[in-house]
């Protein structure tokens, strides 16, 4: 599945396995790349595995089987404090006892390196990230966003060519962790560094990363690009994870090159894209992306169309939510733009809703 | 600034929060109360006790004021009124059997007094006898007690009355509150002054004490003592020469007969050559202020001396060597808790729940078990037919002849003692750790640090309060223990607090057990305010 073995892998994890207590695999045979300079995010509910993951290309557990490789050698025996690995954690864990300068300090001290330089670098370092005039000040003293930027320039002070990041923004308000976000890829990427971020916030996912590995049950369920995940998800947990996402769910009646035909458990027949179906017979959950669903469609000969009832609408400023029952699912949701021609629907309204076919990916059940 | 109805802010704000603080006042009155009444009413008196000094000037009175203009330098005795004084002062002390007391004060000063003192109460009343036997002699109308009350009784003597009589609540410390049916008169006062106050004296104490009538008892010797005294006085004689009062003519008798003469100074000298020795009358004038340096100078192996303050012989300096002996093994003991306490501490607070749980019971165990067996399980131990002796012989570690002496010296109570005080200070410790995120230890780590450094530079910082609050606990504490070092300790092993116990309860010194206590609490608290400037009393958590 997410098997991308490359020759310019900075980063790689071999048929990694973790259990902690010899029973349950909590990390179950993972493969991952990633070239230098990426910007990686893992990305799952909590327990998925993701986490542990990182941990482990840390240096806090080790793995039960398999291989870590840094810069294509095997760090499953170097100590954490020997990897060189900048880290930034969940809740920063900036030492309360030192000042923000020794904070950043810290890490230059421990490698010997002069006073002199360490103070250039300190000062650098707070000025990347507009903290320059906050050196003298104890952690306790700093905003949430202010303590965030200080874990962000301790992590990079001693310029590690990997940065890990464990849910760093998950302290903070909305508006400030949308502004973090960007800031944080901005400055990975002007700094050439290679990032392996933790979250479970899929917005925040796919707006930071250049490649998503998404996790559930111990495994990766798929590695790509944000568009690409969003998009064409592999499988049904995959698209019921990230984004909004409407499923029928039926049987496989014919396969047919890209098409095939589902027939719902409501009875009606669908055409959809195989993705992830075996043979005719199986069961699959269909998926279709709520803003790619038209109500009264006029989407030509190709499109399907369903017979609807309205339960529901939702006006969201820029968009209209309407909740319909479709094949006897009471949840199907369907986003429009809010037209000045956008007809309103009430509740009990008896609408036609269409799709592409190409928009109704048939996945696993 | 006003509220809506006009009234200040400030004043209605107050009415409207005075229900709430009644409220929280009398949800912690019961514990108010007990805790001003067993902790901190004892500890003020205590205080007082410490410098309190009323017993000379309340048991010898007249003697004290007598004693203002003799100077002890001169190298010569007091004068013959001082004697004088005495002889009446300890003739009431006697009578109320406080002159021991006395004695027994006097004697922590000056070895030998307190024998003197009750040696000398018991034969006053021969001294006063000879003067007795005397008048009655020359008259007995002397030997009825009615006849001195028709003579003493009268009317304006009331300044008198009350003037004994706060002598003798001084003296006694009851209240001598009551109708004594008996007023000196005030011309008898002015006759004879002396006689007048003896008889006075002896009125209260036979009508207060003993519950008899005035009119019915003899009065005792001193009163005729003081009446010899009185008829010394050649103003006395004239006087009384032109007496028309009652008893005018058994007085003027008397006057013209012959008497013994007064002289106290060799009755005293008769009953104990000593009173006639200057460092007696040194030490009483030394301690006849009502409020004395007196025990905290002998807490700190000092005594008073007419020439000021001096060091107390070699052979009786001892409490500068406990209170040092007594800190120094307090830190030590500290010490070995923080040692032998934040592996424990650290342990604790990051184990997983249950096992942590389990080592917690371990810990909190010795809580559930009696002070005293504990004490007495070292001493099982520890002794040198002990269990550690006899394991170290068998192991062969140590000589049969040679066995360690573990116990009834120093090592004895600082072994106990720091099992006893553990817990003080894994708690505070184990509370402290518990906040300490484990990833401040991996940050540090992921930063570059190895194991150590990131302990040293990171963890154990962060631990400093825990350290700060258990060593505080245990430092206080075993400043003023008292039974371990009392059952372990031996001589070389106890502590201050066995010497305050042993002047509570055996030595009867209160004073000097107040003036040494008192010195223990101003040693904590003044350890308290150092560690306060150094640490930062904020930075002591006890969770």
């Amino acid at each position: 599945m997410a098997d991308t073995q490359r020759d310019d892998a900075f980063v790689e994890f071999e048929r990694v396995q973790k259990s902690y207590d010899g029973e349950i695999l909590v990390v179950k045979d993972l493969n991952l790349a990633l070239p230098k300079g990426e910007f990686l995010t893992m990305l799952g509910p909590s327990g998925s595995g993701k986490t542990t993951c990182l941990m482990m290309l840390a240096g806090f557990e080790t793995a039960t089987h398999g291989d870590i490789r840094l810069n294509g050698e095997s760090i499953n025996n170097i100590p954490p404090h020997k990897r060189g690995i900048g880290m930034v954690f969940q809740n920063y864990a900036l030492f309360p006892h030192m000042t923000i300068a020794e904070n950043l300090s810290f890490p230059l001290e421990v490698r010997k390196i002069s006073k002199s330089d360490r103070e250039a670098k300190v000062k650098r370092a707070l000025d990347m990230v507009e903290m320059g005039d906050f050196g003298g000040r104890r952690p306790a003293q700093l905003s949430g966003g202010q303590q965030q930027r200080v874990a962000l320039a301790r992590a990079l002070v001693f310029e590690p060519e990997l940065v890990l990041m464990d849910e760093p923004l998950g302290a903070l308000d909305k508006q400030l962790r949308e502004k973090m976000q960007f800031e944080i890829t901005d400055l990975a990427h002007n700094l050439g560094i290679t990032t392996v971020y933790v979250t479970h916030d899929q917005t925040e996912a796919l707006t930071m990363s250049d490649r998503v590995a998404v996790f559930d049950d111990g495994r990766i369920q798929q590695l790509a690009p944000p568009d690409e995940l969003y998009e064409q998800p592999q499988n049904s947990f995959v698209a019921q994870f990230i984004g909004e996402n409407n499923t029928l769910v039926g049987v496989v009646t014919k396969i047919k090159g890209d098409t095939c035909e589902v027939k719902l458990d409501s009875g009606e027949i669908i055409d959809a894209k195989p993705v992830n179906v075996g043979a005719v017979g199986d069961r699959t959950t269909v998926s279709i992306r709520p803003e790619r669903v038209e109500i009264d469609p006029e989407l030509g000969p190709d499109a399907h169309t369903l017979s609807a009832e309205v339960l529901e609408f939702i006006y969201m400023g820029d968009t209209f939510r309407t909740r319909l029952r479709v094949a006897g699912n009471s949840d199907f949701i369907v986003k429009t733009r809010n037209r000045a021609d956008q007809r309103r629907y009430a509740r009990g309204d008896t609408v036609k809703i269409g799709w592409l076919p190409q928009d109704c990916r048939a996945l696993d059940a | 600034m006003l509220a809506a109805d006009g009234t200040p802010l400030k004043a209605s704000l107050g009415r409207a929060l005075r229900r709430q603080k009644i409220r929280a006042l009398a949800l912690i009155a019961p514990l108010l109360l007990f805790v001003l009444l067993t902790f901190v009413v004892p500890i003020v008196s205590m205080l007082f006790r410490s410098v309190e000094n009323q017993i000379v000037s309340g048991t010898l009175p007249g003697t004290v004021v007598a004693l203002e203009s003799w100077d002890a330098e001169s190298g010569n005795i007091p004068s013959e009124d001082v004697f004088q004084n005495l002889f009446f002062d300890m003739f009431n002390a006697a009578e109320a059997k406080e002159h021991t007391k006395l004695g027994t004060r006097l004697n922590y000063e000056n070895t030998g007094l307190a024998s003197m003192f009750r040696t000398s109460g018991r034969s006053l009343d021969d001294v006063g006898e000879v003067f007795q036997d005397a008048i009655e002699d020359v008259d007995d109308q002397f030997e009825d007690g009615a006849f001195w009350f028709a003579m003493m009784n009268g009317a304006g003597g009331e300044d008198l009355l009350r003037e004994r009589r706060e002598r003798w609540v001084d003296l006694t410390g009851d209240d001598m509150r009551g109708d004594v049916g008996f007023v000196p008169s005030a011309e008898i006062v002015e006759l004879l002054p002396t006689t007048a106050a003896a008889y006075t004296d002896w009125a209260i104490w036979t009508v207060i004490e003993d519950e008899e009538v005035v009119a019915e008892e003899d009065p005792w010797e001193a009163v005729y003592a003081a009446l010899v005294v009185d008829l010394e006085n050649p103003a006395t004689g004239t006087a009384i020469a032109a007496y028309e009062g009652e008893g005018a003519q058994a007085l003027q008798a008397i006057a013209a007969a012959e008497m013994p003469k007064a002289d106290f100074t060799a009755a005293f000298a008769d009953l104990d050559e000593d009173w006639v020795k200057t460092d007696v009358w040194t030490t009483i004038e030394v301690y006849s202020s009502a409020y004395t340096t007196g025990y905290f100078l002998n807490s700190v192996d000092r005594e008073l001396t007419p020439d000021g303050v001096d060091l107390r012989p070699d052979n009786e300096r001892l409490y500068i060597k406990l209170f040092g002996r007594t800190m120094w093994m307090s830190m030590i003991i500290t010490l070995s808790c923080i040692i032998l306490g934040y592996p424990v501490a650290w342990l604790l607070a990051n184990l997983p729940m249950k096992s942590a749980n389990v080592l917690m019971i371990l810990v909190l165990l010795p809580f559930w078990t009696s002070l005293l067996v504990r004490t007495s399980a070292w001493k099982v131990l520890l002794q040198q037919q002990g269990v550690i002796n006899e394991l170290l012989v068998w192991l062969g570690f140590v000589d049969d002849a040679n066995r360690l002496i573990l116990m009834n010296n120093s090592t004895g109570t600082i072994i106990a003692m720091t099992h006893i005080l553990l817990p003080f200070m894994i708690l505070p410790l184990y509370s402290v750790m518990k906040t300490i995120n484990p990833t401040y230890l991996r940050a540090a780590k992921s930063l570059g640090a190895t194991n150590v450094t990131a302990f040293r530079r990171v963890y154990f910082p962060q631990s400093v309060p825990g350290i700060g609050a258990g060593s505080i606990l245990v430092f206080i504490l075993a400043i003023g223990y008292y039974i371990t070092p009392e059952i372990v300790g031996g001589t070389d092993g106890v502590f201050i607090s066995n010497r305050i116990a042993y002047h509570i309860s055996r030595s009867l010194n209160w004073g000097l057990a107040a003036a040494l206590g008192t010195i223990l609490l101003v040693l904590v608290l003044a350890l308290y305010w150092v560690y306060d400037q150094i640490v930062g009393i904020d930075n002591v958590k006890l969770g």
